[in-house]
C-alpha cells in the first residue's frame, strides 16, 4: 500500500509538489531522461513503466540507453530463426525480447537507443527520425544521412545506422530506435546468423541490411557525443531546457514496480514462451560407428514447447518402449537444451544399463539437443 | 409453400429445443440476437460490434498476432483483447466495453482491417449502450453513469460494476486507492478499502467465509459468578480471500525428478548417521584457501568429502556398484564418478566429476568449479549428467543437519552432508573445547549393502576428514 501512494504521488505530482513530483514534472512539454544502467531488461523496463504509468498529456518524454552486449527480438519474432542461440549462450550475450514489434538488432556499449514517449494521439515516427538526421546533422554537416520510408536511417544511402520500433498503446505509444556508433559488428553478423535449419513459421522475419558505425565514417564521434546532440535538438525542438535527468532503474521508489517488470523480461515464458507457433523439419547425420544414419525429425512447437514430436530412427535401432519414453517425455517440454538434456540423462539412468544401448541414447540425445 | 417451409423447420426445431418456453408455430422470428437454444444462464444482452480503430499514421490494414482472450470470456472495460502489428509497430488492442467475447472475426496471422469489426461483445442489455464510433482515446462511451469523476483534476477509473459496489457501501471512489491499470479502481480496492474501515463488519459475501468454531459451553465452571459478565467476544469478520487453485503440468527438471524418484522407490534404503570433527579440515583449508585462488580455484570443502570419499570407496567397492534390473548381477564400476548434488533456478540437477581416484583434491576442485558455473548457466552437457556412481548432497550450505537423501539409481549408496556447526567437546584430556561439528546421512541399498559395510566406509570417511594428514597416506 506504501507503493500504491507513492504511485499517486507521482500522478498527482503537478499538484502536490513532493520531491518525487520534481523529477517528474519538467518545466515545458518535454523531459529528457538517461539511464545509469547498461541491462538491457532494466531499460527495457524502464520503457514499460513510462508506457503504463505517465500520463504523457501534458508532456512528452526522450529516454537515451545504452546497453552491454545483447540481442533484442520483436515482439512477435523467433529467437531460434534470427540469431545463433548456441554462441549467445559460450559468449554470455544476454537474448531479450521487448513489447515492439519489428526486427532483431545486436547492442552494445558503441549502439546508441533512442525511445520517444508521446500520447498515443501524437504518435509519429517520421518526426522522431528527422529529428535525429537534423541533430546529426548539425553536429556533422557533410555527413550523409537521411531517413527511408522504412523508417530506417541510411548512412551514404547504403548503410544501415538505425532501426526502428514501435508500441501502442490505449492512451500512450513510443517509438525506439537504434543508432550505431562504434558497435563491433563482427559480434553483429556472427551472433544475428541463424544455424537452425528446417524452421517453418509465421513470425515476423528480419530483414538483413549492411550496417555501418559512425564512428568508421567520422572517427571524432561517440555515443556520448552522439546522445548529447540528439537531446540537444529535442530540447530545441520541445522548448525545454537542454538538461539531461539521469534515472537508475533499480530506483523502486521512483518506479514503483520496476523490479517485477524487470523479472518478468527475463522470464523464459516471455523470452522464447512467446515465439509464435513454429516446426521444425530437420535431417541429423549421425555418424554411427562405420555408417552414417539420415534420422528425420519433425517437431511442432507452441509456447515454446514442444506439442508434437516424431523421430524416424532404423528399425530396433532403439528398443519401441525407450523410443516411446523419449517421445512422451519430449512432448510438452520446453525446446530447451537444458531442459532437454536433464531428462534425456534421467531416462537413460532408469532404462536398462547397456552400453550399446546408452551410446546409442547419448547420440541421438546430442543431435536432438543441438536443435535447440 | 411458405407455410409449409415453416412448419417442417418448426418441428425439427421443437425436437431439438429443450429451452424452449413459449413455442408459438405462427411466430417463428429469427432475430440474430435472440436465440432459443441457449446454452449458458446469461440473460441475453446486446451485441456489439466492436471495430478496430484508426492505429495512425494513414495505416489501413494490421495483422493479428496473438489473442488475450477468447470466445465466451468476460472482459472488462481496458482489458487487453489482442496485440497486432502494423509495419515495426506493435499495437495493444483493448476493450472499449464490459461483456462477455461472443466472436473473435480473425485468426492469428490473418489481415485485419481498421474500421471493420474485431470480436464481438455481449454487453448486458440494461447498459444501453451506443455502438458509435470514438476515438480509442478516453471516455469512449456516452452513458448516463460516467466513466470518470474529475477529483482534483485527477481521473477516477472504474467500471459500472465497480462503481455500483462503491454506491452500495456508501464510499467515495476518490478515497479509495486504484491497483488496476492506470489506476484503476477495481473490486479488490473497494473490498479492502471496507475492510480497512474500523469496527466495520461487512455484509456476508456469497463466498465460503472462514467461521471460527463455536465454543461449548463447558461443565466445568469456569470464574466465580459475581463477575460473570463475560466480556463481549468480538464478532470475526470474513475474510474475503480470492485466491484460486492453480494446476500446472509436471515439466521439465520436475518431471526428471519424479522419474528418478519413482524408480528409486523400489530400492530398500537403510539409513545411517554419524557426527564428524571438521576442526583440523577447517584449519587446512584456510590455509590452502589463498593458493588455490592463486591458481584462480575458489576451494569449498567438497573437494576434501569427494576425494575421502573415493578414498574409501577403495576399500568399499561395493558401495560404487549397480545392480541390474532382476537382481541377478551386480556390477562393480571401475570409475569413482562421483556426482555432487546442485540447486539451480529451474531445480536439482546432479552432475558428476569423472574418475576421481586418479584426481587430486585440487583437480576436483577445478572440475566442480567448471560444473558449478555451467549448472548455474544452465548448459551442463550429457556427459556431465550421466554415468555417476556415487553421489553426495551437501544439503548444508542451506542448512539443515540430519537427513535422508534418496539414492539415485543405478547407484547403491548416497550421503547428504548437513551444515558445519561450532559446537562443544570433550577432548582426549576430557577439556571441552570449541570443535566444527558437521553431521552425514548415508542411504544405501539393503538389497547388496549391509549395515556393517556402510558403517565401516563411514569409519573410514570420517577418519580421513578428522585426520586430514592420513589421506596423504593412500594419496595415490
Amino acid at each position: 500500500m506504501v507503493l500504491q501512494s507513492l504511485k499517486n504521488c507521482l500522478w498527482l505530482s503537478c499538484v502536490l509538489r513532493t520531491p518525487k513530483a520534481c523529477f517528474w514534472s519538467a518545466a515545458g512539454g518535454g523531459l529528457i531522461i538517461q539511464s545509469v544502467s547498461n541491462d538491457v531488461y532494466q531499460n527495457l523496463a524502464v520503457e514499460d513503466w513510462i508506457h503504463d504509468h505517465m500520463d504523457l498529456e501534458k508532456q512528452q518524454i526522450l529516454f537515451l540507453w545504452r546497453n552491454s552486449p545483447a540481442v533484442v527480438i520483436g515482439r512477435h519474432q523467433n529467437p531460434w530463426q534470427e540469431c545463433n542461440l548456441r554462441l549467445l549462450r559460450q559468449k554470455n550475450i544476454k537474448l531479450a525480447r521487448r513489447r515492439s514489434g519489428g526486427g532483431t538488432v545486436y547492442h552494445d556499449l558503441g549502439n546508441v537507443n533512442l525511445t520517444f514517449f508521446t500520447t498515443r494521439k501524437k504518435y509519429e515516427r517520421m518526426g522522431n527520425l528527422k529529428l535525429v538526421v537534423k541533430a546529426l546533422k548539425a553536429l556533422r554537416p557533410q555527413l550523409d544521412v537521411h531517413v527511408t520510408d522504412r523508417y530506417d536511417i541510411l548512412l551514404n544511402g547504403q548503410y544501415k545506422i538505425s532501426g526502428t520500433a514501435a508500441k501502442l498503446g490505449r492512451t500512450s505509444a513510443y517509438h525506439h530506435c537504434t543508432l550505431l556508433c562504434n558497435a563491433d559488428k563482427f559480434v553483429l553478423s556472427s551472433v544475428l546468423k541463424s544455424p537452425y535449419k528446417g524452421l517453418k513459421s509465421n513470425a515476423t522475419p528480419s530483414v538483413p541490411a549492411s550496417v555501418k558505425n559512425l564512428f568508421e565514417e567520422d572517427a571524432s564521434l561517440t555515443s556520448e557525443i552522439l546522445l548529447d546532440a540528439i537531446a540537444k535538438e529535442y530540447a530545441v525542438q520541445h522548448q525545454i531546457d537542454h538538461h539531461i535527468t539521469l534515472i537508475n532503474p533499480a530506483d523502486e521508489t521512483l518506479l514503483p514496480g520496476i523490479s517485477n517488470k524487470t523479472k518478468e523480461l527475463q522470464t523464459w515464458e516471455w523470452v522464447y514462451g512467446k515465439t509464435p507457433k513454429f516446426s521444425v523439419s530437420t535431417c541429423l547425420n549421425m555418424a554411427y560407428k562405420d555408417s552414417v544414419l539420415d534420422v528425420k525429425v519433425d517437431m511442432d512447437v507452441k509456447h515454446g514447447r514442444i506439442e508434437a514430436c516424431n523421430i524416424d530412427l532404423p528399425e530396433q535401432w532403439l528398443p519401441a518402449e525407450l523410443y516411446s519414453e523419449l517421445v512422451k517425455n519430449l512432448t510438452g517440454s520446453k525446446f530447451c537444451p537444458n531442459e532437454i538434456t536433464v531428462l534425456v540423462t534421467t531416462l537413460l539412468k532408469v532404462c536398462p544399463q547397456d552400453d550399446e544401448l546408452h551410446s546409442r541414447w547419448s547420440l541421438l540425445c546430442e543431435n536432438m539437443i543441438r536443435l535447440m | 409453400v411458405c407455410i409449409h417451409r415453416v412448419r417442417s423447420c418448426s418441428s425439427i426445431r421443437f425436437i431439438k429445443s429443450k429451452y424452449v418456453c413459449v413455442f408459438d408455430k405462427s411466430a417463428l422470428k429469427f432475430s440474430h440476437q435472440q436465440r432459443l437454444f441457449r446454452t449458458s444462464p446469461v440473460s441475453c444482452g446486446q451485441i456489439v460490434q466492436f471495430k478496430l480503430s484508426d492505429i495512425g499514421e494513414g495505416i489501413t490494414e494490421v495483422t493479428v498476432k496473438e489473442w488475450y482472450i477468447k470466445e465466451g470470456d468476460s472482459v472488462s472495460q481496458f482489458d487487453s483483447i489482442c496485440e497486432v502489428q502494423s509495419d515495426k509497430a506493435s499495437v495493444t488492442i483493448t476493450s472499449r466495453y464490459d461483456g462477455i467475447i461472443r466472436k473473435l472475426h480473425y485468426s492469428i496471422d490473418d489481415i485485419a482491417f481498421v474500421g471493420k469489426p474485431l470480436v464481438d461483445i455481449e454487453i448486458d442489455a440494461s447498459k444501453g449502450v451506443s455502438p458509435e464510433e470514438d476515438v480509442v482515446e478516453t471516455p469512449p462511451m456516452s452513458h448516463e453513469e460516467h466513466t470518470h469523476q474529475e477529483i482534483k483534476g485527477h481521473k477516477t477509473l472504474a467500471t459500472p460494476a465497480v462503481r455500483r459496489l462503491a454506491m452500495e457501501n456508501n464510499i467515495k471512489l476518490s478515497e479509495v486507492v486504484g491497483t488496476g491499470k492506470d489506476n484503476r479502481i477495481l473490486k479488490e480496492d473497494i473490498l479492502n478499502y471496507l475492510a480497512k474501515q474500523t469496527g466495520a463488519i461487512l455484509p456476508p459475501s456469497p463466498k465460503a467465509e472462514i467461521v471460527p468454531p463455536v465454543r461449548k459451553t463447558e461443565a466445568v465452571p469456569t470464574a466465580p459468578k459475581d463477575k460473570a459478565r463475560r466480556i463481549p467476544v468480538p464478532v470475526s469478520r470474513p475474510i474475503a480471500f480470492s485466491g484460486k487453485d492453480r494446476t500446472e503440468p509436471v515439466t521439465g527438471f520436475q518431471k526428471a525428478m519424479v522419474k528418478t524418484m519413482s524408480a528409486a522407490l523400489k530400492i530398500p534404503h537403510f539409513g545411517y548417521s554419524d557426527e564428524i570433527d571438521l576442526t583440523q579440515l577447517v584449519q587446512l583449508r584456510e590455509e590452502l584457501k589463498p593458493l588455490a585462488e592463486i591458481r584462480g580455484v575458489k576451494l569449498s570443502f567438497m573437494p576434501f568429502f569427494i576425494k575421502a570419499a573415493s578414498l574409501g570407496l577403495l576399500q568399499y567397492p561395493i558401495l560404487n556398484a549397480s545392480l541390474d534390473e532382476n537382481c541377478q548381477n551386480v556390477t562393480y564400476k571401475a570409475s569413482h564418478n562421483i556426482g555432487v548434488a546442485m540447486d539451480t533456478e529451474q531445480g536439482l540437477i546432479v552432475p558428476n566429476v569423472k574418475n576421481v581416484q586418479v584426481c587430486s583434491v585440487f583437480d576436483i576442485a577445478v572440475e566442480l568449479n567448471r560444473l558449478q558455473s555451467l549448472g548455474s548457466a544452465g548448459q551442463l552437457g550429457t556427459s556431465d549428467l550421466t554415468g555417476g556412481t556415487f553421489t553426495l548432497s551437501n544439503i548444508g550450505t542451506i542448512g539443515g543437519t540430519y537427513a535422508k537423501p534418496v539414492i539415485l539409481p543405478p547407484e547403491v549408496a548416497i550421503g547428504a552432508l548437513g551444515k558445519i556447526q561450532v559446537l562443544p567437546r570433550f577432548n582426549g584430556k576430557g577439556e571441552v573445547f570449541k570443535a566444527q561439528i558437521m553431521n552425514v546421512s548415508w542411504s544405501a541399498d539393503h538389497r547388496i549393502i549391509d549395515g556393517a559395510t556402510m558403517a565401516r566406509f563411514s569409519n573410514l570417511w570420517k577418519s580421513y576428514l578428522e585426520n586430514p594428514a592420513s589421506m596423504l597416506l593412500d594419496l595415490k
